[in-house]
């Protein structure tokens, strides 16, 4: 049996041990998604990329790919949950696109305009969240922090430093730091570490950078982020073998 | 101060020797902290970090997870009523306001004399001999206006736990109606003897063929769990007992634990010759504290007749042993992924899946994780044979269930029944009169209205873990539907965006309509906001979580509806209650300091 599954219609072809949303963003097939990093082990937890799977319900991220699966994403009933899902994204921390240094470079505002969210949806909760300033460099600004966990992992796999961490649970689950002050100015975070890299909203910023880059010329004012996904995508031609 | 300091580390340096400082006992090791301390200061967590070789951040992440372990002052004395509709409906919101009255304390705060909190937990399994509490983590049961007196008067005059009156924190058994299982006089080691006979093949098909399905609620058949794991590739293996009895209104595995213990165990020493399993592990919820020793009493028992250990019952190679790990109030520990991830010390957030525990569970080995009653049945499959116990229960649901009956009824308690007994009939049983509705198997479960009572308890149409709910004509199902809606915010576990931000919206929703602010919108507004928890949730939390607004909507939606304003649309925002802090501050709450006035 060939190693492929279809994704609305298409056949995608898999190498063993990819997820769906590997497959399938290395075959060229956009599914939308929010805590996923392709340079990262997928953990689930936006639930954005959630696909229809011989029509039962899963994100695509974690799912092993198998050959002969029936995969519906880009259909009206998923786009919809995804739309809901960002609008509790935004409701959940305090985005405000205008005065934050992310605009435009944010996945979740990119998102946004993708899937086309025109409302609230919910009640904002405007939560009381805190800002770090304490380092000299950085710019912790939790108002802004959609728990994606990928700077948990950039700083522990990439860095080796466990910069962060999260504690709480349920909606008062938050990043913490790694230090007995809990300021991240006692942490050993370093501008040049992965971590700085990887939040796809506005919570980890170097500071004094603020609009070197106009709005209207960054990354998603060009692209949408469906487009630039597949770009960022490993793909074949890059020299990854995935026969 | 330096010979305090000392004194201090040297404590616990103990607790980490004996805990061979291994990562992976966390858990234990901050809940043994917090018990020692009190809560579990910055210090300590650096001091760890340092002694465990890990991040303190991880530490801070698991202390500050679980509801029983505290990174902050809490107070020499932490009393947390328990919190389940049954509670409620026996008065615990009066008895917590009263005693905060009486220390001068609002809930949740700790008195400034650092001496006591007062806060509202999770249904500690305690629902047949309620109102219940903890005080520091000891559970305390039948409260009354004079025995919260008692104990704010204790607690008043610093008298330590171990001087309070013995008859607080007696927990009663309440068997009403026994069967196979409670009546079950199995010597300790009988059916070990039998299985060895056997052999371990034939266990589990002796299982299958018994038709034993899960009894915490899921009802996987245990036989086809047991042989995934006995033929999964790994020489180490693990028998995990899900002790983590957190769905409100349950309580049958805490007078399983108490009473038929050595069935329990022997369940789990069956199932680990059964599948080739060297460690045996129980997860026993940190409201159930006082059943620690006991159960070790008898884990030392059966060490010393040679039914745990080295060489079980003279056959070589066959080696097994239990150890005990408590939770700390987390009710997503239950799942058994989540409980996996608790045992290995960390948070506990349920795993992705597949893979699935039996091919990679505990420290990613193979892993059978079953219910308490699960093994006792199992237990009893193999010593009554599959055939007898077949015959017990209906074609799809073998054997005897145990059902928690709590709420309207004169005689509340644990019944063990044949599966496919009726609504109506434990109803009759439990002496239930005027009855309006049925809570079956707790708040992720079935809202029964009077008109199907005549549906059974059993896989082919009530499937059920146990809890039975009674709530009689004189109760109001909103309130009902919303302490469950109030559960599920509290225990989301905050990993995926659905279940986190989805239970704590449908928790203001529900506080809306009670407020009088409620319109059709918002109860439309659930609807759409199920529909998203069911399709994306991470786990059965998230996916059932609007269960009890949509099935009392169903049955009694004008509980709803009286609630609500003719508009179609009001804001969440309430004007009035914004001012709720100025007022606090200012000590004022006369009629100049609301906006309504006019309307008064």
């Amino acid at each position: 049996m060939s190693n492929t599954f279809s994704l609305d219609g298409a056949e995608v072809p898999f190498a063993p041990g990819q997820t769906v949303m590997q497959a399938a963003l290395t075959a060229g097939h956009y599914i939308p998604h929010l805590c996923y990093h392709p340079e990262f082990k997928p953990h689930g937890s936006c639930k954005l990329c959630t696909v229809k799977i011989n029509g039962r319900t899963a994100a695509s991220c974690t799912m092993p790919a198998e050959a002969g699966l029936e995969i519906e994403s880009d259909i009206d009933e998923l786009n919809d949950l995804r739309r809901r899902l960002v609008q509790m994204l935004f409701a959940e921390g305090n985005h405000f696109c205008p005065s934050c240094e992310k605009s435009g470079n944010c996945v979740l505002q990119a998102l946004g305009y993708d899937l086309e969210v025109h409302a609230a949806g919910f009640r904002h909760q405007f939560p009381d969240r805190p800002v770090d300033a304490s380092h000299p460099d950085i710019l912790l600004d939790l108002n802004r922090c959609v728990l994606c966990e990928l700077c948990v992992h950039a700083s522990s796999e990439v860095d080796g430093k466990n910069v962060f961490g999260f504690s709480g649970r349920g909606i008062t689950k938050h990043l913490i730091v790694n230090s007995e002050s809990g300021k991240l100015a006692d942490t050993d975070i370093a501008l040049t570490d992965k971590a700085m890299q990887v939040c796809p909203v506005g919570v980890i910023l170097p500071k004094r950078v603020g609009f070197s880059q106009p709005i209207g010329q960054r990354r998603y004012d060009q692209r949408p982020i469906s487009a630039q996904a597949l770009d960022d995508a490993p793909r074949p031609s890059t020299g990854a073998s995935h026969d | 101060m330096v010979a305090d300091a000392n004194v201090r580390m040297a404590e616990l340096d103990q607790i980490l020797e004996r805990r061979d400082r291994d990562p992976g006992d966390l858990l234990q090791i901050l809940r043994e902290i917090q018990e020692l301390r009190g809560y579990i200061d910055p210090a300590t967590v650096t001091y760890l970090a340092s002694q465990l070789g890990i991040p303190r951040a991880r530490i801070e992440g698991v202390a500050g997870f679980y509801s029983f372990l505290h990174l902050q002052p809490h107070g020499e004395y932490r009393v947390l009523f328990s919190d389940n509709i049954t509670d409620r409906m026996l008065g615990n919101q009066q008895l917590l306001e009263v005693m905060c009255h009486q220390l001068w304390l609002q809930p949740g705060k700790v008195s400034e004399d650092g001496l006591v909190s007062i806060d509202m937990t999770s249904c500690t399994g305690m629902c047949d001999q309620g109102p219940a509490m903890l005080v520091n983590g000891r559970a305390i049961t039948r409260l009354t206006l004079q025995r919260v007196q008692e104990i704010t008067h204790l607690i008043r005059n610093r008298t330590p736990m171990a001087d309070w009156s013995a008859d607080f924190f007696r927990v009663e058994d309440n068997v009403r109606r026994s069967g196979p299982i409670l009546d079950n006089k199995l010597a300790p080691g009988e059916a070990l003897r039998i299985g060895l006979n056997i052999g371990g093949t034939a266990i589990v098909e002796e299982v299958k063929k018994s038709g034993l399905r899960g009894r915490g609620g899921a009802g996987f058949p245990t036989g086809l769990k047991w042989e995934a794991c006995r033929n999964a590739s790994g020489t180490i293996k693990h028998v995990v007992c899900n002790a983590d009895e957190g769905e409100p209104g349950t309580f049958k595995d805490r007078v399983l634990l108490t009473r038929q213990a050595d069935m329990v165990f022997e369940g789990m020493t069956l199932c680990a010759q059964a599948i080739g399993a060297q460690h045996g592990y129980l997860y026993l919820r940190g409201e159930y504290r006082y059943l620690l020793e006991p159960l070790q009493e008898v884990l030392q028992r059966r060490r010393d007749s040679n039914l745990l250990g080295k060489s079980i019952l003279g056959q070589a190679g066959f080696d097994f042993d239990i150890e005990i790990h408590l939770g700390a109030g987390a009710y997503i520990c239950g799942e058994e992924s989540a409980l996996i991830e608790s045992l290995e010390g960390e948070r506990g957030i349920p795993r992705n899946r597949p893979p699935f525990p039996v091919t990679h569970g505990y420290m990613q080995q193979p892993t059978a994780v079953d219910n308490v009653e699960t093994f006792c049945s199992a237990a009893l499959a193999i010593q009554m044979g599959a055939d007898a116990f077949r015959a017990i229960g209906t074609e799809k649901s073998s054997g005897s269930k145990l059902i928690s009956v709590s709420g309207d009824c004169p005689r509340p308690g644990i019944y063990e029944y044949p599966f496919g007994v009726s609504v109506r009939e434990v109803l009759q049983d439990c002496g239930a009169v005027n009855t309006r509705a049925v809570q079956v198997s707790g708040p992720s479960g079935i809202c029964v209205a009077e008109h199907e009572f005549h549906r059974k308890l059993g896989f082919e149409d009530l499937p059920t873990a146990g809890a039975f709910m009674v709530f009689d004509d004189s109760r109001d199902m909103f309130e009902v539907a919303r302490n469950f809606v109030q559960f599920f915010a509290h225990e989301s576990c905050g990993f995926c965006t659905p279940c986190r931000v989805g239970t704590s919206m449908l928790k203001q929703t529900m506080n809306k309509i009670a407020d009088g602010h409620g319109t059709q919108h918002d109860l439309r507004e659930v609807e759409h906001l199920d529909h998203v928890l069911q399709t994306t949730s991470h786990c059965g939390l998230g996916r059932t979580a609007c269960n009890p607004v949509l099935h009392t909507l169903r049955h009694f939606r004008p509980a709803y509806e009286n609630r609500l304003k003719s508009l179609d649309f009001e804001p969440g925002f309430d004007l009035d209650g914004a001012l709720e802090r100025a007022r606090q501050m200012t000590g004022r709450d006369d009629a100049g300091a609301h906006l309504n006035t006019e309307e008064a």
